[in-house]
């Protein structure tokens, strides 16, 4: 990946203004952008699904085939989520081979998505031991303005609350299609979604923008969900070079509690409709 | 802790604040710059330093510094399963964690458009590899003159149902699902400001017993840098 050149009037511009707590497009520094969310992506898949906050945009779907389960697991589905930074969203992405940046979204939201137990695996068993069901989630970047794990990680939740169960043929031993009520079995009490912070300047920015992103000390994903009403930790994720101080993590985590609950049913909305 | 959970005491009998027996070496591959050797309990990492040396490509050079580039690897005969040899999408993302934790205390401002090469390789892994290879890469970069602002400590922290733990082994890692299971913490601080270089987490934790995590982690990190500190002091003593 190249490196993204901002000029350094810019670079002064965000900081000091991050220091009032004001920012280049007008939002407060904990202010997310509007969520939007678009199905219908592909006709040819119920689960496929566009996430945008603000510009940056990605869409994401869900597939279900035919696997053989791994030996330490023979009665659970297996899982795997790839992400494509694809060069036509920004100047910065490649083609070819996935670098480190698609690599690292990939599996903070794979293992999110696996470790929280939000897909009951043991319910994609169709034979112990031979024959189960693989769920792919497949994250595809159209536009980066800032923030692809935030957004990524949502379209992922989104496309697998639309997926739909595969019918299966035992005798052809292949997939017939898909049913047109039954989803995927999710545990949706275990739901949980991702936010990223940035120390910009001297500041914690919320949702940052590709330029804000571009200058970011260091950053902080924190996905939480919900205990009794109450936000709980359930993946972190540090990124790049700076240190978080004990303030900084104070900080993070105050206001990661406070948007979750802002957030929160708005999320669990989108995801179960 | 407020609630007291169904593990309530540990296989090898440590306390669960305990990290494992450790141990350090310095200058163990001698045609390196600098490299080092870290273990606790049966985790061992091994770390070399090649470098400061010229980049290439040479577009991926900087005027201003010189670059860290970390690559960390499990080896092949590692754990009971083979592991296939060559980079994979763990490996590269450890590589990559590593290395932003290892460049937020490296100075390379004197040393334009090189490299600082550190490999790490983990022959054996009983959990917490990871932050084994950050104890040895951070020794090795001191043994190779690499000028660093502060020194790095690593350690696992955890919880296993309701008990905080520190320095998991495999089966307090992965193993353990009973209850609330288990939640790994990798964390890395730097030895004198105790600021968070490197963070993870993946399970089901409570904000406030997330704070109490951290403090487990200084207090272990202390430990482990005196284990760090005593090994750069012996560089050489024992050698011909």
């Amino acid at each position: 990946m190249s490196n993204y050149i901002m000029p350094n009037l810019q670079k002064d511009k965000i900081e000091s203004c991050a220091k009032e707590g004001k920012r280049l497009d007008g939002r407060k520094i904990d202010e997310h952008r509007e969520i939007e969310v678009e199905t219908g992506v592909s006709e040819n898949s119920s689960s496929a699904v566009r996430v945008k906050f603000g510009k940056t945009e990605v869409l994401a779907g869900v597939h279900l085939a035919l696997a053989t389960p791994y030996p330490d697991s023979p009665d659970s589905g297996t899982f795997m989520t790839s992400a494509e930074l694809h060069p036509m969203a920004s100047q910065q992405f490649d083609t070819g081979r996935p670098g480190i940046n698609s690599v690292e979204l990939a599996r903070v939201i794979d293992r999110g998505i696996r470790e929280s137990g939000f897909i009951n695996m043991k319910a994609l068993c169709i034979k112990e031991g031979e024959k189960v069901y693989q769920v792919f989630v497949d994250i595809f970047a159209i536009n980066d303005d800032g923030n692809l794990m935030d957004v990524a990680g949502l379209a992922a939740l989104i496309a697998l609350g639309r997926a739909r169960m595969p019918i299966y043929n035992e005798e052809e031993d292949k997939i017939d299609g898909y049913s047109e009520t039954e989803g995927i079995p999710l545990k949706k009490e275990v739901l949980s979604f991702s936010m990223t912070f940035h120390k910009i300047g001297d500041a914690i920015v919320s949702d940052v923008s590709k330029d804000e992103e571009a200058i970011s000390k260091f950053r902080l994903t924190i996905a939480m969900g919900d205990n009794d009403g109450k936000a709980r930790i359930t993946a972190m994720q540090k990124g790049l070079a700076g240190t978080i101080s004990s303030e900084d993590m104070e900080t993070i985590l105050k206001l990661a509690e406070s948007k979750w609950t802002e957030m929160f049913p708005k999320i669990r909305e989108n995801v179960f409709g | 802790m407020a609630e007291k959970g169904i593990y309530t005491k540990r296989e090898d009998g440590r306390a669960f604040t305990d990290v494992r027996p450790m141990t350090a070496k310095v200058g163990i591959v001698p045609s390196a710059d600098g490299s080092a050797s870290f273990s606790t309990g049966k985790t061992k990492a091994i770390a070399v330093v090649r470098g400061p040396r010229t980049l290439h490509p040479q577009h991926m050079q900087n005027a201003k510094t010189g670059i860290l580039r970390v690559s960390y690897g499990m080896m092949p005969f590692s754990c009971g399963d083979r592991i296939r040899p060559g980079p994979n999408r763990r490996s590269e993302e450890i590589g990559k964690v590593t290395e932003w934790a290892l460049s937020s205390v490296v100075d390379l401002s004197g040393f334009p458009n090189t490299v600082v090469d550190v490999f790490v390789q983990i022959p054996q892994a009983d959990a917490g590899t990871r932050v084994a290879g950050i104890n040895a890469a951070a020794l090795a970069l001191a043994h190779a003159g690499i000028p660093m602002k502060e020194m790095v400590s690593a350690i696992g922290v955890g919880k296993i149902d309701k008990t905080l733990v520190v320095d998991l082994d495999k089966y307090e890692d992965s193993e353990f699902h009973d209850a609330e299971g288990s939640t790994d913490i990798p964390i890395v601080l730097t030895s004198r400001t105790k600021e968070i270089a490197l963070l993870q987490l993946d399970g089901k934790i409570s904000v406030d017993e997330f704070r109490a995590v951290i403090e487990l982690g200084k207090v272990a990190c202390d430990d482990i840098l005196k284990v760090q500190m005593e090994a750069l002091k012996n560089v050489g003593v024992n050698d011909e």
